[in-house]
């Protein structure tokens, strides 16, 4: 069996975690990985905690079981910490990126992630200078992409934009190829 | 048989779509005359973006959004009767309130082809995946193929028309994918040329249309007892010529597309002392299981059914009977059976066998419960154990189940 | 009425269809009911209301005037003689008996 990245998402429902979910794994198979992404949904209404999955992988992915120990975890939204234990089954070495506008260490003692690595980015700022709201999905994509390196930002952004084409007007496309591009740059390791 | 052209080979497209996707996009490829469907989670997303594309005109579908499950099977079979290519998607409460019509589509020996994503029945109220559903109506004369992920849906949606179509088979098809795991799943997958497929189905010829006026037939006459056994000795005939065309639809398919099917699918079972039987999504955990145990030195194997009816007995023996101790995994409860419906198939088919496995039954996965890695592994050392004891203990048990 | 030879399963058409139209001439239906309807030339107009009416194209109607009832198919249910706007009626039962 070969190694296979597992990643999880955590957000509120409405904040675009499955879509990005989604768009990670769609994009990197095009760029020639073999990927998965799934989401997990609890309650079905706006503001309820959700999370999705994504598996990466240089060789077919086989195992439908659900991941239980992700290597990466995004926290899109630093209000779930107060409920829910982002950390729960993280191996030990997994990165943690949060979408925060909080200091690392202050950030680090919420996420109760002991001295794992920690990158932090404020993504509502970005998404709201760029998209023109809090859907903080793109800059944390790019992020994901900086920090894992999985793909180039201007590889991974073209098929991003070609993926977008078909559902969203220029205006939001441009908009988060932009986000993307910027989490991509201003993510930092705290 | 008929290969793929190079330049086909060369605009196969490599995708990551969800397995609702999957379907919808070998619907598009299709192109059949009539859908009439009512959208349930968790297989909405096929009905959505097949909404979408007879919207765009990217098919000729005459596309019938129905006000029910029974409606939406009722259209099928006046269009299917009319002489239509037809198609229609549901799962859970849906196909159970499309019950009394399945029968109808059935016996009249109309081809047609019904998408699934297995999801769990009420009550509890649950929209996540298993497959009490399409189990619930298992002797409804429907062939079921039962897909492992996002690829399978795809090939399995496009080998089903030639199979329901088959002048032998004359039969619908149910083509069932595990709600949420693999409906809301994106996985990479291979798109074949849409001319490939579209070649491959070929035209589709209705043996008796309602709409030839010039050559009147009655569909659906009441039978007194003097007739109906008849009737139904002869819709038989369908469902027993499904296995040979099943398996030459899939050998055709695999010389198209390099993807072979048949009625099961065997991984490692060469030398398998200790088998797993189960159906879709999890026979890929216990692949990745299987490898792992065999570097422990466990000669792990599996037997994945695809095709549930008519139900592939022969294959069945034939591959466990060289084994010492088999589980059957099912996805639906035992309703106060002897065991899940799988078992109950795989149990009998051995009873021919001089010296049968030792067989046990797991209940697994209902309503979406997740079945983790570890507890595959124990079910396959509980079967070494078996083995080596001759103790078979609890016939039928659950998995991953608090208690 | 001979009993028909029923078939068997192998000599049905797929899927119970009935693909001989048309062959509901062929089942007798004449002899289910024990009275008998009888028709009187001399008191009918030709109206056809009858014709329109019965449920059994049992009404023999040639050059759009009625020349009898097909006795073999007629159950004699009654709707033309309801229907006959002629005083006296045209289309009378009759016990099987009396006739």
């Amino acid at each position: 069996m070969s190694k296979v990245l597992e990643i999880r998402w955590h957000a509120r429902a409405g904040q675009g975690a499955v879509m990005a979910a989604n768009n990670l794994a769609q994009v990197l198979g095009e760029l020639g990985k073999y990927t998965q992404a799934y989401p997990e949904y609890g309650a079905e209404k706006r503001g309820a905690p959700v999370e999705a999955f994504d598996r990466i992988s240089d060789s077919p992915i086989r195992i439908h079981s659900r991941i239980e120990e992700p290597q990466v975890v995004l926290v899109l939204d630093q209000t779930l910490l107060r409920t829910v234990d982002v950390s729960e089954g993280a191996t030990p070495d997994a990165i943690f990126i949060a979408n925060s506008n909080r200091q690392p260490d202050e950030l680090r003692q919420k996420l109760n992630i002991g001295e794992r690595r920690l990158y932090v980015l404020d993504g509502s700022r970005i998404a709201i200078n760029e998209i023109g709201v809090d859907i903080p999905n793109a800059p944390m994509l790019g992020a994901l992409v900086k920090v894992t390196n999985l793909a180039d930002i201007n590889s991974f952004n073209e098929k991003f934009r070609a993926l977008m084409g078909k559902k969203f007007t220029s205006k939001i496309i441009e908009g988060n190829l932009k986000a993307a591009k910027r989490g991509f740059e201003e993510v930092k390791q705290g | 048989m008929e290969k793929g052209t190079l330049e086909e080979k060369k605009s196969k497209r490599r995708v990551s779509l969800t397995g609702d996707d999957a379907i919808a996009e070998a619907m598009r490829q299709i192109n059949p005359h009539v859908v009439a469907a009512y959208p349930i989670t968790p297989s909405t997303q096929v009905v959505e973006s097949f909404a979408r594309f007879v919207a765009d005109g990217l098919v000729d579908t005459e596309f019938v959004a129905t006000e029910s499950e029974h409606s939406a099977m009722s259209a099928c079979v006046g269009a299917a009767a009319g002489g239509g290519r037809v198609m229609t998607v549901t799962g859970s409460q849906g196909l159970a309130y499309m019950f009394e019509v399945l029968g109808v589509t059935s016996g009249l020996r109309l081809p047609m082809v019904m998408a699934i994503a297995n999801r769990a029945l009420n009550s509890p109220l649950n929209i996540h995946g298993d497959h009490s559903d399409t189990m619930a109506m298992r002797d409804m004369g429907w062939i079921h193929l039962y897909s492992e992920n996002g690829q399978e849906a795809y090939d399995n949606t496009i080998q089903a028309f030639r199979i329901a179509e088959n002048p032998n088979v004359r039969t619908p098809v149910l083509v069932a994918i595990d709600g949420f795991q693999t409906s809301h799943m994106v996985e990479t997958l291979t798109v074949e040329p849409d001319n490939l497929v579209k070649r491959f189905i070929g035209e589709y010829i209705a043996s008796y249309p309602m709409l030839d006026i010039d050559n009147p037939v009655l569909y659906g006459a009441a039978d007194r007892p003097d007739y109906y056994m008849e009737h139904k000795r002869s819709q038989l005939v369908g469902m027993i010529n499904a296995p040979e065309v099943i398996q030459q639809v899939g050998q055709e398919y695999g010389a198209l597309t390099g993807r072979y099917y048949g009625l099961v699918e065997e991984y490692r079972m060469e030398d398998a002392e200790h088998a797993i039987v189960v159906m879709s999504a999890t026979a890929g955990s216990v692949k990745d299981v299987i490898d792992q145990l065999r570097e422990e030195g466990v000669t792990a194997g599996l037997l994945k059914v695809r095709a549930f009816r008519p139900f592939p007995a022969e294959e069945v023996a034939k591959s466990l009977s060289r084994t010492k101790s088999v589980a059957v995994l099912d996805r639906c409860g035992t309703g106060g059976a002897q065991g899940g419906p799988l078992f109950l198939e795989v149990r009998a088919a051995l009873y021919e066998e001089k010296s049968p496995p030792q067989v046990i039954n797991y209940i697994y996965g209902l309503g979406g419960r997740d079945l983790p890695l570890r507890h595959i592994k124990d079910v396959y050392l509980r079967l070494r154990e078996i083995a080596r004891t001759g103790e078979r203990g609890k016939l039928v048990d659950f998995l991953n189940l608090r208690e | 009425m001979k009993k028909e030879k029923l078939k068997k399963w192998q000599e049905l058409p797929i899927g119970g269809l009935i693909l001989d139209m048309g062959n509901s001439s062929e089942t007798q239906t004449g002899d289910w009911n024990p009275n008998r309807l009888v028709w009187h030339d001399d008191t009918c107009t030709h109206c056809l209301l009858c014709w329109i009416n019965c449920p059994d194209a049992s009404i023999k109607v040639k050059d759009s005037k009625m020349i009898g009832i097909d006795d073999y198919h007629c159950k004699v249910c009654g709707i033309c003689v309801e229907v006959c706007p002629t005083k006296p009626k045209s289309l009378e039962i009759i016990s099987e008996e009396v006739a």
